[in-house]
């Protein structure tokens, strides 16, 4: 089997132009969950939650403000000029944030030379999906991957699954930072004074975290259980973002972006979940909870597919996935023990690369592969993504994107590839050699069939082209 | 001796001035004769375009496509035009469009290429020819009215021939590297993933541009670009223009509604960009085949037989008319109980248009266009 190529690209993001021969691929791919360092140094320098939060903020106010001076008396033509570039600039503010990480987080990933965590830390943001579709989230992403997995993907999933829940993408992203507790002391208030439209329960977080982050769909939980996990849920938000009727009770000394527990949003009493009762505790019942989940039998079942078929295939061998599991109980969900289980079972090294690369997998391993810069200083890595169709951090909903061949197996996707290959071979031209390449990238999978492709490709940019277009350098 | 082929035109105008084919007058070079010849790849459904509303089984086999040409041009009793094609409903209205409903090729599967290459060709079989109908037009064609020019990567087989065909692509149309494409194919070949994979995606590629994208107006920049080519002193009579996309298989109703608004779009555009030219034009309009006369289970239709083609300009032989011999759509009616059932040779439509647009005897376009039919 080709041991080196599934070493480099089914664990790891592809053979970099520069690295050292990989040699003994198990303890390669071991060392590196040692070596993994949770902030590279690509994503130095990129906004927290308190800048982007102000962005939203300020970009608010700025809207308000355009709409108040639309509705009174006409401007002088020097300040009517002025509104549509502040709103501009505001507006930019938010997006660049997210465009800021995505180019960062394809830098990392070019860069890193620890690819399998890498590829992990890829993998968790993808099973704890936030979508940037929605507006109030945009800004949030890059940062929710940086700051709520990076740090984590090798410690507890407990403690990842709390950090996902817990960071403004979050909790904006499935609606936790609109829901109040029915009968929270701030609910019975505002039906005191009359209002019938009292604020109330968004059960969105509790169901996804019961159906894709934890259990999984279908797993045994009812609808009595998502209500009273949303109740445990509610007092959680965001701080900053002047949104929602909670916003008075924030605390005065919490920053913009920040995630706060607010007691009077809090639903009081006790909440029975799966069967076991969970006593008033404010944020600590919610965390109660989440651990609970996170060390379910279920739950490492959930985990130990998902991670099998990442490393294996669509329906990935029983036996791995029962091995998985039971590690994953005995060890309370350490995840570092499983990744090492994973790089030690056969499984993963006794098929040929069959694994479809996604567009993102595909992109990086090729970049990687060049030692020239194959993209231009201003190449606008977000819009790229979407054109070869998985825009980054933006999977359109929380289940993530499907992990699967058929998923990015597809023939406009196949065209799309292609093009890209070829213009990005048509800026290298003659500065690399296909022939030296391919060995180096796709090292013991390399067919005579691709190899000779290669070598009669009529110029040296097409052979590039055809090298990250081989039915080898596609698959992983 | 060879003749030049100028000189083989000569003979043929001669013959013409000669008075042995009395009643069809010398084109005359002042005013040269445009032609443009637009193919809609995929198979158009005829039956939406210029809809049988009056036809008593229409509404039943149809069923939840049956309204949708609510609230297009009645064209007659029978038959109601698109709502989407506005800019033709005034062309047909100011006798400057013709419907011909109920025609195919002689084709009569229902593969794509297979029918495209029956289109174009004009031969009596898939591939039976190398050479195209317009190609052969071109020969019949003084020097002043032959220039011709497909918009497209490569020339079309409609347009291939003794004369020499130019191209043009404008860059913003997908351009994929026709030499890296062929061996990538080579590359896949025997690869049971890649392979189909990639087939259909270079199919697709060749299914030309998207003129119902961006809310019709590609199909309008497509028809201004065809205009800006044709209307110079220098510039082509003989064009050719693709568009794909016809193929709707599922959710017809959206669909096709963009196609024939960028067709319309085009159409529009085309006869704007034209000016007074125009009335010197002759545009046709015709698919490979046509599609099922009830709707599928998605929305759609599948590949069938007859279908509409459209003949669109200045001065039509019978503009603001269909012409139909109409076989009814009733099941027995139909071609193997599925297809609308083609009463009249496409192939017939285009040279009877072609020889009265250029004043051309008719029988002697069949031949030149249609050498085995």
């Amino acid at each position: 089997m080709a041991v080196q190529y599934l070493a480099a690209n089914r664990f790891g993001l592809g053979r970099r132009y520069d690295d050292p021969a990989i040699g003994d691929a198990k303890a390669w791919l071991t060392r590196q969950l040692g070596d993994y360092d949770p902030a590279p140094a690509a994503l130095t320098g990129l906004a927290g939650r308190a800048a982007i939060a102000t962005a939203y903020v300020e970009y608010r106010e700025d809207r308000q403000a355009m709409r108040r001076e639309a509705a009174e008396t006409p401007m002088s033509e020097a300040e009517q000029g002025m509104d549509p570039e502040l709103r501009r600039l505001s507006r930019s503010a938010i997006r660049r944030h997210y465009v800021d990480a995505t180019a960062a987080r394809l830098a990392a990933a070019i860069a890193t030379p620890t690819p399998f965590p890498e590829r992990l830390v890829h993998f968790w943001a993808n099973h704890f999906a936030v979508s940037a579709d929605k507006q109030t989230v945009i800004g949030f992403v890059g940062n929710y991957e940086n700051e709520a997995i990076r740090p984590h993907i090798m410690g507890k999933f407990a403690d990842l699954l709390i950090a996902a829940v817990r960071h403004p993408a979050m909790l904006l992203y499935l609606d936790q930072a609109q829901s109040f507790g029915p009968d929270s002391a701030f609910a019975t208030r505002v039906r005191n004074r009359g209002n019938r439209q009292a604020p109330g329960l968004n059960e969105n977080l509790a169901r996804e975290i019961l159906e894709l982050h934890t259990l999984g769909v279908r797993a045994g939980y009812t609808q009595a259980d998502v209500t009273a996990f949303a109740k445990a849920l509610t007092g959680l938000t965001v701080a900053g973002l002047g949104r929602g009727a909670g916003q008075r009770l924030m605390p005065a000394d919490a920053e913009p972006g920040a995630t706060v527990f607010i007691a009077p949003l809090h639903e009081p009493g006790a909440q029975t979940v799966l069967g076991r009762r969970y006593d008033a505790a404010g944020a600590g019942q919610a965390e109660a909870i989440l651990r609970d989940l996170a060390v379910h039998p279920t739950t490492a079942r959930h985990i130990a597919t998902k991670l099998a078929r990442h490393f294996t295939a669509d329906d990935p061998p029983a036996a791995l996935v029962d091995r998985l599991a039971a590690d994953f109980l005995k060890s309370g969900g350490d995840l570092s023990l499983l990744y090492n289980a994973l790089v030690a079972s056969p499984e993963p090294w006794t098929t040929a690369p069959t694994l479809f690369k996604s567009p993102w997998d595909w992109t990086v391993s090729m970049l990687r592969a060049l030692k020239i810069p194959a993209l231009g200083e201003r190449q606008n890595v977000a819009a790229m993504f979407t054109q070869l169709g998985q825009p980054i951090w933006r999977p359109g909903s929380p289940a993530g994107y499907d992990d699967k061949v058929a998923t990015w197996a597809g023939s406009a996707g196949l065209m799309q590839r292609v093009e890209l290959a070829s213009r990005i071979a048509g800026r290298i031209g003659d500065r690399a050699d296909a022939r030296q390449l391919a060995p180096l990238v796709l090292a013991d999978a390399l067919t005579p069939a691709t190899g000779q492709a290669i070598a009669r490709a009529d110029s040296p940019g097409q052979g590039i082209a055809m090298l990250f277009a081989s039915p080898e350098f596609l698959r992983r | 001796m060879i003749l030049s082929r100028r000189s083989i035109i000569r003979s043929g105008i001669t013959v013409a001035a000669a008075g042995a084919l009395p009643g069809f007058a010398y084109a005359a070079a002042a005013t040269p004769k445009r032609l443009v010849f637009i193919i809609q790849r995929g198979a158009a459904d005829g039956l939406a375009t210029v809809a049988p509303t009056g036809d008593q089984a229409f509404a039943a086999a149809r069923r939840t496509l049956a309204d949708e040409t609510a609230g297009g041009a009645k064209l007659d009793a029978m038959f109601t035009l698109h709502p989407a094609l506005t800019t033709t409903a005034g062309l047909y209205a100011g006798s400057q469009a013709h419907f011909a409903h109920a025609v195919a090729t002689a084709y009569r599967d229902r593969s794509h290429f297979d029918g495209q290459n029956m289109l174009e060709g004009g031969g009596s079989r898939p591939y039976g020819r190398a050479d195209g109908w317009v190609g052969r037009l071109l020969t019949l064609l003084p020097a002043a009215e032959r220039d011709a020019l497909a918009i497209a990567p490569a020339v079309p087989l409609a347009m291939r021939g003794t004369v020499q065909v130019g191209t043009y692509a404008p860059s913003r149309l997908p351009q994929a590297d026709g030499d890296l494409i062929a061996r990538l194919s080579a590359l896949y070949a025997d690869d049971k993933l890649l392979h189909p994979l990639w087939d259909s995606a270079v199919k697709t590629q060749e299914l030309a541009s998207d003129i119902g994208g961006n809310n019709g107006r590609n199909g309008a920049d497509l028809g201004k670009l065809a205009a800006s080519l044709m209307l110079p002193a220098d510039g082509a009579r003989v064009m050719m223009v693709e568009t794909g996309g016809w193929d709707t298989h599922s959710s017809q109703r959206g669909r096709l509604n963009a196609q024939l608004r960028g067709l319309d779009q085009l159409v529009g555009a085309l006869q704007t960009g034209l000016g007074p030219a125009w009335n010197d034009t002759l545009v046709i309009v015709a698919t490979e085949f046509g599609r099922t006369v009830e709707v599928n289970g998605t929305g759609g239709t599948d590949h069938g037989t007859a279908s509409t083609a459209m003949l669109l300009g200045g001065r039509l032989a019978a503009g603001g008319r269909i012409s139909a011999d109409w076989p009814g759509l009733a099941v027995s009616a139909r071609l193997d109980g599925r297809d609308l059932k083609p009463t009249r040779s496409l192939e017939s439509v285009i040279a009877a248009a072609v020889a009265h647009h250029y004043a051309l005897d008719p029988k002697r376009v069949m031949t030149t266009l249609y050498p085995d039919a």
